[in-house]
């Protein structure tokens, strides 16, 4: 496999950027309706555009501590501006916020293919969108010519590992399962094992969905981190944090508390193609300094896309 | 739990508290805090703005001259308008007196629909009713599979078909429903995006089909601004009927439900707290706007140890202690009890005062898991009498119930204080007070 002599590689394309711009735009749309007329006969800013530049912000679950940095940023520097038309306060609104991303985003690991197995830790609260994640994951690697296998650690919730199959089945990959209420750890380490003696390229691992204040589910998963690296010491090579795309500020809560118990390498925002903004993701990945790696867009296998940060606030602020 | 909000709402309160007179500069001070802290929960921003206009208005035309600390009349004002907007009283479920009570379980993707239909059923199965779970998530891998599952543990039957059309699901379950008997049809629908025109049609569709009873919008307590949109745009094509909020015990603000209550009127009428399928509890508009208040949640505690305690076990129990002869057996049994009632640091959590001093206790409900294996390993007569308990004792009963021998000695110690305390309460006719007090009984 000549791919794999490479030493890292990049995994991920676009697949339809369009689906992410309409998702976005949908209500995007009107947020650069009211920015426009916001801007419309005036040539300052004044409080009352303040205030609904605010409400744009807020809106999208930037958080008002945030909004506040980042309209007091865009308007430093909107003063220096000779041109002072909408355009340019939005690219001055636009340049402030993709700060709390952008420094993280240099940081973005790619397939390490010297590392193998290359072990992925898939976690984040209920409902968040990892099993669905995972089955895209799959079928995206192994379309990169990798091998791929899927474990399914979640052993608690009812039906999970049926869900999984039928994504591992999609996706075309292998998948380790146990019975309901085997030790996830257990799962996780004869996936890994199983991995080795097969000689696959990647290992995707599932976990149950949990609140960030269930400490002893908590301390669950980093049993499970734990006894991963035991078995293969650069294991878990990467753990990726899913974010419903619908959280308000908890976000950064949750963001939080699993990076004291998991190593978190990245973010995944998931279900954008709603009305949901998203807007927590500048909080997590400047507080706990992790890029975002991907964004879901959809239900069906194709719909997880690189994330772009240019792209990601443009689509936040225009047409 | 909301403790974060509360304890951002106390600073902000503090501050008008050590000021001598509402003016309308302190006032203002407080209220641009408020307004914050209100975000930082997720509510709305335009439901936010809304709240804190009216609390300014009838806070600066209140008569600040009265006996209360202008502290006291804020806190008033912010929980009177609290309250308001969550909705002024508890709105039970409503049932159809003349057929099958038909509920339409709808939502986003992940918001908790399926766990909540399984409570929900166990909740009715206990109430002596007779429910039928319908499988209408068609979309999902697996959902169908999950719901069976769920039927299986609450032992409520479930109904699902071959089938590529919800809407044909939906449509023969009532039938299946009357062959049945079966007085209660729970649909758990697929969860699906507002916009996603094709699966809203779907949805009023089956609306349409099954006339439902009650149709609950189920949302994830930790959405953030979005949620009025997601909200209004499935309010406006079936308008339903209440909200059920979940996910409730992890440390969301839970704002959402202000956002929501305020955007589409409705009431909230169940709030989802754990995964266990008993953690459903009927909503209590007061109750929230206390706990934002940092009040605590009284009310609720109680009403869950009413549902749980048994009132022969208690009488028992206090007689025991009365005659000090509370033994291991007493001690498993309260154990067990708590057990039922969620887990300790939720109930701990509940308690005014308490919500904030554990915040970083961390209460390890595994503790009492050990307490619990340790005393399952003793006799009947250990149980009894910890006195016959020698070192071999230990030693075994420390292997039986895989803990260790400090384990067992720190266990017996604290039994140990446990019944000499009990004993000074006795002699301070603690009990008898008790007995008399029916409040302090559950009863």
């Amino acid at each position: 496999m000549n791919l794999l002599n490479k030493r890292r590689m990049k995994l991920f394309k676009n697949f339809n950027f369009d689906k992410l711009k309409t998702g976005l735009t949908k209500t995007r749309q009107k947020l650069f309706d009211k920015i426009s007329e916001t801007f419309t006969g005036k040539a300052v800013v004044d409080d009352e555009l303040i205030d609904q530049v605010e409400e744009i912000l807020v809106s999208s679950d930037i958080g008002i501590d945030l909004t506040d940095k980042i309209i007091d940023d865009a308007k430093k520097n909107f003063k220096d501006e000779k041109d002072r038309s909408p355009q340019v306060f939005i690219n001055q609104l636009k340049k402030s916020l993709s700060k709390y991303v952008i420094g993280s985003q240099e940081k973005v690991v790619e397939f390490d293919s010297t590392k193998k197995p290359y072990v992925i830790l898939i976690v984040g609260v209920n409902g968040a969108g990892k099993t669905t994640t995972i089955g895209k994951l799959a079928l995206n690697y192994r379309k990169s010519g990798l091998k791929v296998l899927i474990c399914a650690a979640d052993t608690f919730r009812a039906a999970a590992n049926e869900q999984l199959d039928v994504w591992a089945e999609r996706a075309g990959v292998k998948i380790i399962m146990k019975g309901k209420n085997a030790d996830p750890s257990s799962v996780a380490y004869e996936s890994v094992q199983y991995a080795i003696d097969n000689n696959y390229d990647i290992v995707l691992i599932d976990t149950a969905g949990r609140l960030q204040t269930k400490t002893n589910l908590m301390e669950e998963l980093n049993k499970l981190n734990r006894v991963v690296k035991k078995k293969l010491e650069h294991a878990p090579n990467e753990t990726l944090l899913v974010i419903d795309g619908n959280t308000g500020q908890n976000g950064l809560q949750q963001a939080k508390e699993f990076s004291k118990f998991v190593n978190i390498s990245g973010l995944i925002i998931t279900k954008l193609d709603g009305t949901a903004k998203g807007g927590i993701v500048f909080q997590i990945s400047s507080q706990i300094d992790v890029p975002i790696k991907y964004i879901g867009v959809g239900e069906g296998i194709e719909d997880l896309q690189d994330f772009d940060i240019n792209q990601f606030v443009d689509a936040i602020f225009n047409k | 739990m909301l403790e974060d909000i509360s304890q951002k709402l106390e600073s902000a309160l503090k501050k008008i508290r050590g000021q001598g007179k509402l003016s309308e500069k302190n006032i203002s001070d407080s209220i641009r805090e408020i307004r914050r802290v209100l975000l930082d929960a997720d509510v709305n921003y335009k439901v936010a703005k809304d709240f804190i206009e009216k609390v300014s208005q009838k806070a600066l035309g209140t008569d600040v001259l009265s006996s209360i600390t202008p502290g006291q009349l804020i806190t008033k004002i912010i929980y009177d308008e609290l309250t308001e907007l969550l909705g002024s009283s508890n709105q039970e479920l409503k049932l159809n007196p003349n057929g099958p009570t038909i509920i339409l379980v709808v939502g986003l993707q992940g918001s908790g629909k399926t766990t909540f239909c399984g409570k929900l059923a166990k909740k009715f199965l206990a109430n002596g009713r007779k429910p039928l779970l319908v499988a209408c998530d068609i979309y999902r891998p697996a959902a169908i599979q999950q719901l069976k599952i769920l039927g299986e543990q609450v032992k409520v039957p479930v109904f699902s078909i071959e089938e590529k059309d919800a809407r044909k699901i939906a449509k023969d379950s009532i039938q299946f429903a009357k062959e049945k008997n079966c007085d209660t049809i729970i649909i758990d629908t697929a969860g699906r995006l507002h916009v996603d025109e094709e699966m809203m049609v779907e949805v009023v569709d089956i609306k349409q089909i099954v006339n439902p009873t009650e149709i609950l919008f189920v949302v994830d307590s930790m959405t953030g601004q979005d949620a009025v949109n997601s909200a209004k745009a499935f309010n406006d094509k079936v308008n339903f009927d209440g909200i059920v909020l979940t996910k409730l015990d992890g440390d969301s603000k839970g704002g959402c439900a202000l956002s929501i209550r305020a955007v589409v009127g409705k009431p909230i009428k169940y709030s989802s707290n754990g995964e266990k399928l008993d953690s459903i509890e009927a909503f209590f508009p007061e109750r929230l706007a206390s706990r934002i208040l940092g009040k605590g949640d009284v009310i609720s505690l109680v009403e869950k140890a009413q549902a749980n305690f048994d009132e022969d076990e208690a009488t028992k129990l206090e007689e025991k202690l009365k005659k000090n002869k509370f033994d291991f057996d007493d001690f498993l049994r309260q154990i067990r009890m708590i057990k039922k009632m969620g887990s300790l640091s939720s109930l701990l959590s509940m308690m005014p005062g308490v919500g904030n001093n554990m915040k970083n206790a961390n209460i390890d409900d595994k503790a009492l898991v050990k307490v619990e294996a340790i005393i399952s390993s003793m006799t009947m007569k250990e149980r009894r009498d910890p006195k016959v308990l020698n070192g071999s004792r230990r030693l075994r009963i420390a292997k039986g119930s895989g803990t260790s021998i400090q384990d067992v000695n720190r266990l017996l110690k604290q039994f140990g204080e446990m019944q000499s305390m009990v004993k000074k309460m006795n002699q301070k006719g603690f009990f008898n007070n008790m007995l008399n007090n029916k409040k302090l009984n559950f009863n």
